[in-house]
């Protein structure tokens, strides 16, 4: 059975563990261990502000697709099969879709001569174009729209699994519809809440392309220090430091994340 | 039922607001491809198949796009044998190690796409694939095997391995008996998860715009580095083929999912 496992297994050794572990070793090692690298991500000024801003995105992010998410997949779960399978493949749609041309596509709707500015001028709604991309407000636009589906489908995962007759018990013993949504559908579909918001934030935390096309190169994430510290200064132990103190993060959410739930739920969805 | 609550009736109109945000950008790319217009401009002007032929006419979008089509083929013929030969070591097995195997096997979506490249790029350095078609399609397959495993472990799961045990006490030796047996009843799930195998490489950009280049770019890389420099209505054209392609391997793939049960 191991001999099954090993040509994949050896691949995914090569290429994945061995790729990252070498990030790790660049990142303490350049003629003699050194903390160097680590000691500038943690002090200078550009560092610190790039990984905070990629957590207020990331956070902002979830907070909206949980917003945006929680309606969309209350409705799939309140309707008949049909039209629950339709609203999900809705839903899931555009996962299916390349980011770069969804990048493309916001950019085509959001700049200057886009069409949602063309439109409002149209309609006389506006004087001036308003600056929709190359800015933190289009990468929030286009990040959310491409992480919305996972959040969305956790959450119809967790709420299929809440049984109605608990509503019904709820109602017949006088609740209105808002209280036994707020004391019994809510609480209960917190796992799913929790898988959701757990996925959507920590793929934005690593997001390279949406940042890049639509930031208008003032929106630095954390994963553009890393590409231009490779591809422009060839700083490659600074690059490496920035990469080890973002996949640790990710750990230590996934790790404290499966504490409550489990990880299983979180991605399986995928 | 009772009429629809004012709360329902906002429940309807939001889910209907944010349907429309998810599915705008996807429909909005096609009709700007058939656009005359140098220029983004909605409605389109008129209808025309200049960016069309713009695509197909450039030898650089054309290298491109052979390279694309090889690489998704080969990581496909790669990733899924290895990863079915894995799943189906995984749900037979009772092994403890198999399932940290497991779990190792699903890193390429745990771990950022972004460190996933850089850390690919610094070993392709060292050993010489980078610009190379090797180097493109082993990074494809690792990124591909994770859905070939998950598709394909859950095909199994509906699968009884008594089956297997009655064909081998006939006499058929494991290999047979799988290719026989087994194979047969999880084709769909092995077809599906082929496809997002297919899917995967064709839209992969980040670790294409590390280790890819010379004449060995991606479609994807060339689309990217279009368009941090200007937004030209040839990528329309592009990405409508694109998507266009997706949505039938996703139609395929979940038919043929339905198919099976």
């Amino acid at each position: 059975m191991l001999a099954l496992v090993s040509p994949a297994l050896l691949v995914i050794l090569a290429l994945i563990v061995l790729p990252v572990g070498w990030l790790a070793w660049q990142s303490i090692y350049h003629d003699g261990f050194t903390l160097e690298n680590y000691r500038r991500v943690f002090t200078e000024d550009v560092y610190w502000r790039s990984f905070a801003l990629t957590f207020e995105i990331s956070l902002a992010v979830t907070v909206i697709a949980l917003l945006l998410g929680y309606p969309v997949a209350y409705l799939a779960n309140s309707v008949p099969k049909g039209w629950s399978i339709l609203i999900l493949s809705l839903v899931v749609l555009p996962f299916w879709t390349s980011v770069l041309v969804r990048a493309y596509a916001w950019l085509a709707l959001l700049q200057r001569t886009g069409v949602i500015n063309q439109f409002l001028r149209y309609l006389d709604a506006i004087s001036e174009p308003l600056a929709l991309v190359h800015n933190t407000f289009g990468t929030v636009v286009a990040t959310v729209h491409i992480l919305l589906p996972f959040m969305v489908l956790p959450l119809y995962a967790t709420m299929q699994k809440i049984p109605n007759d608990l509503m019904q018990a709820g109602a017949s013993l006088g609740a209105s519809p808002s209280l036994t949504f707020m004391r019994v559908f809510l609480p209960l579909s917190l796992p799913g809440v929790l898988a959701g918001c757990t996925m959507v934030f920590v793929l934005c935390l690593g997001f390279y392309i949406t940042p890049e096309l639509l930031g208008g190169g003032r929106t630095v994430m954390v994963s553009m220090l890393v590409s231009r510290n490779v591809e422009l200064y060839n700083q490659f132990g600074a690059a490496s430091a920035v990469a080890v103190v973002l996949l640790l993060s990710v750990l230590a959410i996934f790790f404290v994340v499966s504490r409550f739930i489990s990880l299983d739920r979180v991605l399986g969805q995928k | 039922m009772m009429r629809a609550s004012p709360a329902r009736m906002a429940l309807y109109v939001i889910s209907a607001l944010v349907l429309v945000y998810l599915i705008l950008p996807v429909l909005i790319i096609a009709p700007i491809s058939f656009s005359s217009a140098r220029f983004l401009t909605f409605p389109p002007p008129s209808f025309s198949l200049r960016w069309y032929e713009q695509y197909f006419s450039n030898a650089a979008w054309m290298q491109a796009t052979r390279v694309t089509l090889t690489v998704a083929l080969l990581t496909v013929v790669i990733a899924t044998p290895f990863g079915v030969a894995a799943a189906y070591a995984i749900s037979q097995s009772k092994l403890r190690i198999m399932r940290l195997i497991h779990m190792a096997l699903l890193l390429p979506l745990v771990v950022p796409i972004i460190i996933t490249a850089v850390g690919i790029f610094f070993v392709y350095a060292k050993v010489g694939l980078v610009a190379t078609m090797p180097g493109l399609v082993l990074a494809n397959v690792m990124l591909g095997l994770p859905y070939v495993v998950i598709s394909v472990l859950a095909g199994l799961q509906s699968f009884d391995p008594a089956q297997e045990m009655v064909a081998r006490s006939l006499g058929m030796n494991r290999l047979r008996s799988f290719f026989a047996v087994t194979l047969p009843q999880i084709k769909s799930s092995v077809v599906a998860g082929g496809i997002f195998a297919f899917i995967s490489a064709m839209d992969e950009t980040i670790v294409a715009l590390f280790i890819s280049g010379g004449q060995y770019q991606p479609l994807t890389k060339r689309m990217f580095t279009a368009l941090r420099d200007e937004i030209d209505p040839t990528i329309a054209a592009i990405s409508t083929l694109m998507t266009a392609a997706s949505f039938m391997l996703v139609l395929l793939a979940s038919t043929r999912q339905k198919r099976s049960g």
